[in-house]
């Protein structure tokens, strides 16, 4: 998949709820590339003394109808502060689409195939762009979201449009009281595959739900990127097939290739 | 601004450094390869390696650290599986030739000399010493010019070699390889720091260590490309946190003959494209000639 080097112009820059920003943004000339659910870019913040590297954030949405990109940003530090910045009208520099994405059903082969979309705090981001397209291959999203608290959930309005959301809050303040993996909807979980992006021990842990229950699993991770290419080898996951690059390799890969079915 | 270095023959004086460029492959979407004057690949070792664990990165302030710790698939897949990709790539492609002793080295060399289209090595001399209790090759001037000597035996094309900063006295370890033949030197490689995350109390990186690049270093190459300008009569290749043409200008200034862009790739990728126009524009401006009019003119 080509890579694009883009300048994007910002249409709405919104907070939500108290540290989770919201960006909608257009291609500053021509259209935006395709994009798949579970692909990346890579945001440029450097500018001041604090942000060097670009920032790597999912693709939240994808609205090729309305040639428009979201961006779900938590800020917890400098490089995401650089971003909460912006304003209606400002211009940042993006590459996009990067790494591979969910593996999708064939397009309106979904017919009726039930999936488990299990996020875990602003891993529930890539969900969204990931419920819109097995929804458009004719595929039945369930979303399973994991936050600290209610203060802490964002974007549930949009999901319920396409599918149930269960919550679990580790405070009990909404939906379970829990974690995701002790959620009651596992007793009888029958889904033909489960997506998961979030904290590396909770899409183990629904890894494992998964596999003991016969079901596929895919899982988004994160690594420290330097250049989001695969030039540099720094966002290394170990795996069973060696030290594998979460950026070009990844995010999204199988539980099978990360070594996570086997008990 | 064409400029000779050890007999190789460079169409600008803009390089991309190892480890921060890939094979070159992956930057092929934003910028036309060919206009570089080469492109160094990543560390090659004779046998595969799977580098260090993750985490293997901190941003740090204007700077990064790395720990990768040489990860590569071995200089014999580079033969069979990369070599045919770049070798017509319109542009010098050399091989950063790492190792942990001075026979892996001379091997790997030895390998990277039977390839046609790569007109020059560099030799990584900031890899551990196995036997030497993990010291560094490139730390003391005896082991420095063990591995050029070895290398220099079965290698004839051009062998620069790169000069880690973790030193006391760059010159006098650019005076021991220039003797065993080196045909130019670059510098600096990366410089030992580590990164503490006060939360959880505990080093960022995997191996407590990594090494320092980006911006935050340039002040300190700069100082070394000057030294060791004065210490040998080889060309000098300068890098160390070069994000602009102006930044490049200076390291020749220094006494540098051509420069590598490293880790301002991840920001800018297209940025060696800014680099080659921006210098072409600052020859003009100065009226000047050649690159070769500028090298060591701060002097
Ligand atoms: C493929 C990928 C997709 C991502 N998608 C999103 C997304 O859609 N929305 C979003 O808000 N964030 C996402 N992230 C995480 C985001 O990139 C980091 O939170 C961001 O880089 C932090 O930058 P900063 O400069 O603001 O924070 P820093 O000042 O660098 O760090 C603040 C804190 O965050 C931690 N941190 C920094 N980078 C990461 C990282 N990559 N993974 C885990 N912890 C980190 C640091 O250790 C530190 O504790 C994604 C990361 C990857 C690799
Ligand atoms: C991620 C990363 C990997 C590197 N790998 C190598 C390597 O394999 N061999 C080598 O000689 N230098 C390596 N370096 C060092 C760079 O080539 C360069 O010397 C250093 O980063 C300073 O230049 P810069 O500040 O422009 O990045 C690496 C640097 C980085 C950031
Ligand atoms: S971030 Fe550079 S290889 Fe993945």
């Amino acid at each position: 998949m080509r890579k694009y080097l883009l300048d994007l112009t910002v249409a709405e820059a919104t907070m939500l709820r108290t540290s989770y920003l919201l960006l909608r943004l257009h291609a500053a000339s021509g259209p935006l590339p395709q994009m798949v659910p579970g692909q990346f870019v890579e945001v440029r913040v450097d500018g001041d003394a604090g942000s060097l590297l670009r920032v790597p954030i999912s693709v939240n949405l994808y609205d090729s109808r309305r040639d428009e990109l979201w961006l779900l940003v938590h800020v917890v530090g400098s490089g995401t502060r650089r971003l909460a910045a912006l304003v209606r009208g400002d211009v940042v520099s993006a590459i996009l689409p990067l790494g591979r994405g969910f593996t999708l059903p064939e397009a309106r082969q979904g017919g009726g195939q039930r999936y488990l979309l299990v996020g875990g705090g602003v891993g529930v981001a890539p969900l969204l762009f990931l419920g819109q397209e097995l929804s458009a291959r004719g595929a039945e999203p369930t979303f399973l979201l994991g936050a600290r608290s209610e203060a802490d959930l964002v974007q549930t309005e949009l999901l319920s449009a396409m599918g149930p959301v269960h919550v679990t809050t580790d405070d009990g303040s909404f939906g379970e009281h829990g974690l995701v993996t002790d959620h009651s909807l596992w007793a009888d979980a029958d889904y033909a595959r489960v997506c998961t992006c979030g904290p590396m021990p909770m899409m183990r842990a629904v890894a494992r739900k998964a596999s003991e229950r016969g079901m596929e699993c895919e899982a988004s991770l994160e690594g420290m990127m330097g250049c989001g290419l695969g030039a540099c080898l720094c966002c290394v996951h170990p795996t069973p097939e060696g030290h594998l690059c979460v950026c070009q390799e990844g995010p999204v890969f199988t539980a099978e290739r990360l070594g996570w079915t086997q008990a | 601004m064409s400029i000779n270095i050890g007999g190789l023959q460079l169409k600008n004086p803009v390089l991309t450094a190892s480890g921060t460029f890939g094979y070159g492959l992956e930057f092929a979407d934003f910028i036309d390869l060919s206009r570089l004057g080469g492109i160094i690949v990543k560390g090659t070792t004779l046998e595969p390696r799977q580098g260090n664990p993750p985490p293997r990165m901190a941003e740090t302030p204007q700077g990064m650290l790395n720990c990768v710790g040489l990860q590569n698939k071995g200089v014999d897949y580079f033969c069979q599986n990369i070599y045919p990709q770049v070798r017509q790539l319109g542009t010098n492609v050399l091989v950063n030739v790492s190792g942990s002793t001075v026979e892996d080295y001379a091997a790997c060399a030895a390998r990277v000399a039977a390839l046609d289209d790569i007109p020059a090595i560099e030799l990584n001399i900031s890899c551990p010493n196995v036997r030497q209790g993990g010291m560094a090759f490139g730390v003391t001037a005896q082991g420095a010019a063990s591995v050029v000597r070895a290398v220099r035996a079965v290698y004839g094309r051009t062998l620069i070699v790169k000069l880690s900063p973790n030193v006391t006295d760059i010159a006098e370890i650019a005076r021991a390889v220039e003797g065993e033949g080196a045909d130019a030197v670059s510098l600096i490689n990366t410089l030992m720091g580590m990164a503490i995350d006060a939360e959880r109390m505990k080093p960022v990186l995997s191996i407590k260590t990594g090494g320092l690049s980006g911006p935050a270093v340039k002040p300190v190459a700069l100082r070394m490309v000057w030294q060791v300008y004065e210490a040998v009569r080889i060309p000098v290749i300068g890098l160390g946190g070069i994000t602009s043409a102006t930044d490049a200008v200076e390291f020749i200034l220094a006494g540098a003959s051509a420069v590598e862009i490293g880790t301002a790739n991840f920001i800018d990728p297209t940025v060696s494209m800014k680099v080659i126009d921006g210098i072409g524009q600052y020859l003009d401006r100065h009226g000047l000639a050649s690159v070769g009019d500028l090298v060591g003119r701060a002097h």
